[in-house]
């Protein structure tokens, strides 16, 4: 019977890990990489469970979790091994005439024992990815893997055990109630994946013990195609980038379209015609895409799609099994601006298709709504995709393509306002998990007697003109000429 | 609340509405992003304080009690570098910072713009308060602004206050950088600076007595020392206190008064703890009237006693002596982690003990509080000292969005991108996110099956 997780239990877990902390087992550069050669075993070892796990959980299909969830995490993780000790090395910086002479650098130093709570539509790669991070920076972690995702929660929880240092990484299996009783208890750092609303509570509850936060939320990613785009092109991409990726279920799926009223019907029929050369005639038997997570996201879907003036608006799809927890790839034209497929991220299957007299009409449309994850923009027009970049306010954004972004680790990934605060991925998220300490050596030499009182003219006049580093007037000072 | 009361509350609450509002306004006409109108507001910043620098020492002067080349050196001087680095550094700072992509998204580019975050909170502290404030008022005011949604918000002040303004921020999932406080200790290993100590004591001194009396967030707040060496530290630092002040610090005009009745009464309690005021070696004295506490320093003050588990925050130091200065560590470890821990010493090996095992904002050996002049630093706590850094170009990173934009090509496309799918597509993808380029090339001619 599995034991159930108290407050007790939490107190103890992080006094633990604090403890293994403290006695440095997480500071050192080989145990670092060789927790992280670790998780790149169980990358070799046990893709087909992962595979199956995903599949039972999520109905994912078999390339989606190889390649999203599983070389995604395989790529982190050799970059990780690869840099970490240039991550690890000290930056110097440089200092100044008022300091001199002095040395100075800046030092990562990891921040203790953090806590990684992850999302349930990409479960492996959004727990792992930031518990990567969380190694390389030299900390003692914990990781709550979602509960809509049984079946990777607990396989993550077994290969983890199996792998990885428990004095120092650990995972916590559980639901409302599990997650409730860590986040009373003191952190270092908490990093969550998931809703704008359970990242308000998170950061509430960080707040008491001022644990700073990196909250990667989501939002309602549009995506602008103006009339001179290839459209066939565009469309993959979308379906790919949409359909293709967990069943719209994902953060950065594109969530609604914006284009003009004389460009849209081209935009569906390209959108109708790809779907069909991806899905066949027949999507709710395609096996290449995932199902709906569960019934409580399946009957929020079909809510959207009955609203009055929504259903009258689909031209595409719309069917549904809830049996199965299926429902077709369906686009609606036009709905209502305040509808709720429109007012909240839809998180599935529908695309919802706005018309505009002037495409010029979609930054307004855009900036009325909270700051999304990701905002897309297909163009050819250079002009556009400068003034796109520069004002429109999302966490990333891509011109041309969607969601790939996310897969290169060069670019830090994260959101801005409802979206989120702070990013990762690459180099990001090793600073994601480290204190940058300021450190400065300083000398004996040359102490000035400007520096201390009794405070007069003279020291004053010094003072300004070290200040303005006007060697000129120094001298002038010194000797007396000023 | 009295009728008068609330009337003043709603009143404010529509001036803070009103310039919302406006505020809001303005950013979303865009003014506020040229690269001009930032050089412009950073010049007004500079030419603002050079006009008005005799009118903001007085002001100090009368808050505070800060002679003038203090107010100097730590206020108007060191805000006139900031705004002209930043003025200077600027046209660098919003330079677009370019990233290398991976070959495998060939011919995509990428880069990071510094992108505004919006209308800011500024919420500055009363030690150091020359700064732009747009809005004037104490705790009540504070409270009305917080209810508002802001793009960042910015505080510097004490814990207690940190935590109210976080969970506050947390409704509106508005990011923050909280300056905060702590006790910063002060490692004194006599054994290696026995040659530097007159200069090691006067320093200490400044640190302390120099700065705002004691009231400053990177203030020494507790000395660390070896018990053989106490009383000879003790006897050093008599005559340089003596030295700054005179015989009467009080009449001297150099030491800065305390800040309120409210923190004048804080710091008596502190001291008026009988087991506290039995450690008393030297000062002591304090006047109400003028808000005024002498230069004191207490010898081993009980470890358990309020002074030592609050940040001073005043002209007292606590000397706490240590069998070995090795001990050093653990207990500055057994405390919250402070905003800064100095340390005099040349022994290379306790520098590396000290950094590598105690955490801390940030670390300065053989002087004080000049982190906060090297530019190149962050300035900023970790734990209980706060979240966040900035000064120099962290100051622009501070209230910036790093947002990552990403520009494919609409010429290439490789089908395996698509559904639907098969072994091929698979292996493909496999073999292109390993970069196995050469692998990849075989699989297309049909020379390989592809990798597991």
């Amino acid at each position: 019977m599995v034991k159930v997780f108290q407050a007790a239990d939490a107190t103890d877990l992080v006094t633990e890990l604090r403890r293994s902390f403290d006695d440095g087992v997480t500071r050192g550069y080989e145990w670092r990489v060789t927790q992280l050669k670790k998780l790149l075993l169980i990358c070799d070892n046990h893709e087909p469970e992962i595979v199956s796990a995903l599949h039972d959980d999520l109905g994912k299909p078999e390339l989606e979790s190889s390649v999203y969830e599983v070389a995604l995490l395989r790529n982190s993780i050799n970059l990780a091994v690869k840099q970490l000790k240039d991550w690890m090395a000290p930056d110097k910086a440089k200092t100044s005439l008022t300091t001199f002479p002095a040395s100075a650098e800046i030092v990562y130093e990891p921040l203790g024992v953090v806590l990684v709570i992850s999302a349930w539509n990409y479960p492996f790669l959004l727990s792992i990815d930031p518990v990567i991070g969380a190694i390389s920076a030299g900390n003692a972690v914990v990781l709550k893997p979602s509960e809509l995702a049984p079946a990777s929660s607990s396989l993550l929880a077994k290969l983890l055990e199996q792998y990885l240092d428990s004095s120092a990484v650990r995972v916590v299996e559980g639901a409302v109630t599990e997650t409730t009783l860590l986040l009373e208890q003191k952190w270092d750092k908490i990093f969550y994946t998931g809703s704008s609303r359970i990242g308000r509570i998170i950061m509430m509850a960080a707040a008491k013990h001022l644990t700073p936060v990196v909250l990667e939320l989501g939002g309602k990613s549009p995506v602008v195609i103006d009339s001179d785009t290839n459209l066939k092109i565009t469309a993959k991409r979308i379906i790919a980038g949409k359909w293709g990726c967990n069943n719209g279920q994902a953060c950065i799926s594109p969530d609604y379209i914006l284009t003009t009223k004389e460009f849209s019907p081209k935009v569906i029929d390209a959108l109708k015609q790809e779907l069909e050369a991806f899905y066949g005639k027949n999507p709710m038997e395609s096996k290449d895409m995932s199902r709906i997570v569960n019934s409580n996201h399946f009957d929020r879907l079909s809510k959207m799609l009955e609203e009055k003036e929504v259903s009258d608006k689909i031209v595409y799809g719309g069917q549904k099994n809830r049996d199965k927890l299926k429902i077709a790839p369906t686009i609606l034209v036009d709905v209502p601006l305040d509808s709720q497929i429109m007012s909240e991220e839809i998180f599935g299957p529908l695309l919802p298709v706005i018309t505009l007299n002037n495409l010029e009409e979609c930054f307004d449309v855009i900036r009325s709504r909270p700051k999304p994850l990701a905002a897309y923009l297909f163009t050819q027009n250079q002009k556009l995709k400068e003034r796109f970049a520069l004002t429109v306010s999302a966490g990333g954004i891509v011109v041309n393509d969607i969601a790939v972004h996310l897969a290169v680790p060069t670019l830090p990934f994260g959101g801005v306002g409802e979206s989120g605060m702070g990013s990762y991925h690459g180099k990001f998220s090793f600073d994601a998990f480290s204190h940058k300490k300021a450190v400065l050596y300083k000398s004996f030499i040359g102490d000035a007697a400007i520096r201390y009182p009794p405070y007069s003219t003279g020291k004053l006049r010094l003072l300004k003109a070290l200040v303005n580093s006007n060697i000129l007037e120094i001298f002038r000072v010194i000797l007396g000429l000023s | 609340m009295k009728r008068v009361e609330r009337e003043a509350m709603e009143a404010m609450k529509e001036t803070v509405d009103q310039s919302l509002r406006e505020m809001r306004e303005t950013f979303a006409s865009g003014r506020t992003r040229s690269v001009k109108w930032r050089k412009a507001q950073l010049g007004a910043i500079i030419e603002m304080v050079k006009d008005n620098e005799e009118k903001m020492s007085d002001v100090l002067f009368q808050d505070l009690g800060k002679h003038s080349t203090e107010a100097f050196r730590d206020e108007l001087g060191f805000v006139m570098r900031s705004a002209t680095t930043a003025l200077n550094c600027l046209d660098k700072w919003v330079v677009p910072k370019k990233s290398n992509l991976p070959l495998l998204f060939y011919p995509a580019t990428g880069k990071v713009i510094s992108e505004p975050y919006g209308t800011v909170l500024v919420l500055s502290s009363w030690n150091f308060p020359i700064s732009i404030k747009v809005i004037e008022g104490g705790p009540d005011v504070a409270t009305i602004l917080l209810q508002h949604q802001w793009d960042k918000i910015f505080f510097t002040g004490s814990p207690k206050i940190g935590k109210i303004i976080m969970a506050a921020a947390a409704e509106h999932l508005t990011p923050v950088t909280l300056e905060l406080g702590g006790k910063c200790p002060t490692i004194i290993d006599h054994h290696s600076v026995s040659k530097d100590m007159k200069s090691v004591v006067k320093r200490i001194s400044g640190g302390k007595w120099g700065s705002c009396s004691g009231q400053a967030c990177i203030s020494v707040d507790y000395v660390l020392v070896e018990q053989s060496f106490a009383s000879t530290l003790i006897d050093m630092l008599k005559p340089v206190i003596r030295s700054f002040f005179g015989e009467n610090p009080k009449e001297s005009g150099c030491l800065a008064r305390i800040v309120t009745k409210k923190h004048f009464q804080r710091l008596s309690r502190l001291l008026n703890d009988p087991r506290v005021k039995a450690s008393i070696v030297y000062g002591g004295s304090m006047d109400e009237e003028k808000l005024y506490v002498e230069p004191t320093i207490l010898l081993d003050p009980p470890l358990d006693s309020e002074i030592m588990n609050e940040e001073i925050f005043g002209p007292i130091l606590p000397i706490i002596t240590l069998r070995d200065i090795q001990e050093s560590i653990g207990f500055i470890k057994s405390k919250p982690k402070p905003l800064a821990i100095y340390a005099f010493t040349k022994d290379e090996n306790l520098k590396t003990r000290i950094l590598s095992e105690t955490s801390s904002g940030s670390v300065t050996f053989n002087d004080l509080m000049i982190q906060y002049m090297c530019d190149a630093l962050p300035f900023g706590g970790v734990g209980q000292s706060g979240i966040g850094r900035y000064h120099g170009k962290y100051s622009f990173e501070c209230f910036s969005h790093e947002k990552a934009i990403m520009e494919g090509s609409l010429a290439m496309d490789l089908e395996a991108r698509y559904p639907p799918w098969n072994n091929f597509k698979l292996n493909f993808i496999r073999l292109a996110f390993r970069e196995a380029y050469f692998k990849l090339v075989l699989l297309m001619l049909g020379l390989t099956k592809g990798v597991r």
